[in-house]
């Protein structure tokens, strides 16, 4: 396996990130609204919401490629926008929007990142080498990007943004239009940078994503963090043990869903089915919903669920 | 005292615009070259049919020495203008370079002298058909790619000012019409401004192409000092204002 980033003997106790009462709005639209949020070094955050939630643009936040109208943003702990230079010299980016060089060949794409990420002259080559490593492009390195298929240019794009071993890595909705096995490859990535001690804090909307590979998880919606904290306590506090997915007519469904909301149950639509979550102490019974013209299926609870509770949105 | 740009950085991104170049030169080359080498020909034997002496000078003298001007403005301002708005819009190129430790600044003095060096470079070319064609070379022609580099930094920070004001790129129209084409024409290219009325003498002083088509005559026919010194500064100042005014704008535009 090739080693991602060199062996380091430091001690991690200040976060690597930390933003505070953040708020930039564009216009009219308030984009990031009070957003306290803090990563610990060498973790991996999942960063979850829906579209428009402020996901990017905390991204943008980041690298001063967007400035807060007010609170305070550290970086490794470098003040941002202050300091950002420095800070983006630590850390990689790989935008949600890809932005690579389509004339330029994949070596040629991360060895001009190597000189702007100042990699000495003389280790620049090597740090090229494995970063086309990583990216299982060695066999492609003179192909232009132009000829590559979508996910070897999202791993370049990913390359791209480890050419210079960053202690932090930002990655903006890494998988997102992939198909399953370039994802679990990429996943696999990240999954390695997170066990080298590499920060990672990734935006996304698939939420498999987030429970693969997040040592914790924060659900943005409006602007601001709305929920924070490792997978599967977020489950348990927001939708409870299991999951009540009951199959029916709309009608039926609008009577088991009122039945749901007097005991006191939060409850999703998704499609023709209802899902009843905290749902672990009811029977079906209880819910009016035992007729032979309701389907029933016990199932645990998700993130998939929390994220639906919480910011009203359904994911794709 | 700290530089307001990082040589580092500098360096990147302008490594970047020397692997396109490498890809690209032969059709870079081709317009840039032939086009200012067409106007000194049919110029030069156009007109120099009709008159055989300008200011002094064999007329295809005059413009041979003069169209190095043309040639730094049409690789410097029109790629400043076109492949900044490109990169910006189009292709994301400077998105990508800013979430590395790459500032505005950086970017603005590393596209303007990348390109003002190879305006420096391509203005040899009308000077090199001109000797061909009887033009005398002499030691201070050497002083001339330091010329057409100085007006080129200058020009291409104004197209890449330009380019972060542009709603679109076909506005470019407006200010190659409204503004370049008089600076190509008043700049003392093809006919000597002291005929022209006195306001548009005055205003000829202002055009920083006609300082570098000066500094570029002196430079083939014996250097004056008092005037050329001043030609120097105001290609100074111009090149230092629309590095200001570049940085200004496409900050405005990438960092939101």
């Amino acid at each position: 396996m090739t080693a991602l980033t060199p062996d380091r003997d430091v001690v991690r106790t200040a976060p690597a990130l930390s933003l505070r009462g953040v708020r930039k709005a564009f216009g009219s639209l308030q984009a990031v609204d009070g957003l306290d949020l803090e990563v610990a070094a060498g973790t991996c955050l999942g960063l979850l919401g829906p579209n428009g939630a402020g996901k990017s643009t905390t991204m943008k936040l980041l690298t001063a490629q967007a400035l807060p109208d007010s609170g305070s943003i550290e970086v490794l702990g470098l003040p941002v926008p202050e300091r950002s230079k420095q800070a983006r010299a630590l850390m990689g980016v790989a935008p949600q929007q890809d932005n690579l060089d389509e004339e330029l060949t994949t070596r040629q794409v991360l060895e001009i990142f190597a000189r702007l990420y100042a990699v000495p002259r003389s280790e620049r080559a090597a740090a090229v080498d494995r970063a086309l490593g990583i990216a299982t492009l060695t066999d492609r390195a003179g192909a232009r990007v132009g000829e590559l298929s979508g996910g070897m240019r999202r791993r370049l794009l990913i390359a791209r943004a480890l050419v210079h071993r960053p202690r932090l890595v930002l990655l903006d909705e890494p998988t997102v239009g992939l198909d399953p096995q370039v994802r679990s490859e990429l996943w696999s990535l990240v999954a390695r940078l997170r066990d080298e001690g590499v920060t990672v804090l990734m935006s996304t909307h698939y939420i498999e994503e987030a429970e693969r590979l997040a040592d914790s998880v924060a659900v943005m919606a409006a602007g601001r963090v709305v929920a924070r904290g490792v997978p599967a306590a977020l489950v348990s506090e927001h939708a409870g043990r299991e999951a009540l997915e009951v199959l029916a007519s709309a009608d039926r469904l609008a009577q088991v869903q009122a039945r749901a909301t007097a005991l006191g149950l939060p409850t999703r639509r998704t499609g023709p089915s209802l899902a009843v979550l905290r749902a672990e102490g009811v029977s079906p019974e209880q819910l009016a919903a035992g007729g032979p013209d309701v389907g029933l299926r016990r199932r645990e609870a998700t993130l998939e669920d929390v994220f639906v509770v919480l910011t009203g949105e359904e994911v794709a | 005292m700290r530089l307001p740009v990082e040589p580092a950085a500098v360096g990147g991104v302008m490594a970047r615009e020397w692997v396109m170049y490498r890809r690209y030169w032969a059709s870079t080359t081709v317009s840039a070259v032939i086009e200012p080498v067409m106007y000194l020909l049919a110029f030069g034997f156009g007109v120099g049919a009709l008159v055989t002496q300008v200011g002094g000078y064999d007329y295809v003298e005059f413009v041979g020495t003069g169209v190095v001007a043309t040639s730094v403005l049409f690789s410097s301002a029109f790629p400043g203008m076109f492949s900044t708005f490109v990169k910006r819009t189009f292709q994301h190129t400077y998105d990508a370079m800013l979430a590395a430790p790459v500032d505005t600044a950086d970017l603005v003095t590393a596209e303007a002298l990348f390109l003002a060096v190879k305006s420096g470079v391509y203005g040899l070319a009308p000077l090199a058909v001109a000797v061909a064609f009887g033009l005398d070379p002499s030691a201070g022609m050497l002083a001339v790619p330091l010329i057409g580099t100085l007006t080129g930094f200058g020009f291409a920070c104004f197209g890449i000012w330009v380019s972060g004001l542009v709603p679109s790129i076909n506005s470019f129209n407006y200010v190659i019409s409204i503004v370049l084409t008089p600076v190509f024409l008043v700049a003392g290219t093809f006919f000597p401004i002291d005929g022209l009325p006195g306001w548009a003498q005055g205003v000829a002083q202002l055009n920083p192409l006609h300082h570098c088509v000066e500094l570029v005559r002196h430079a083939a026919f014996g250097f004056a000092l008092g005037p050329d010194l001043r030609s120097v500064a105001v290609l100074v100042v111009f090149g230092v204002l629309m590095w200001f005014l570049a940085v200004r704008s496409l900050r405005g535009k990438l960092v939101q």
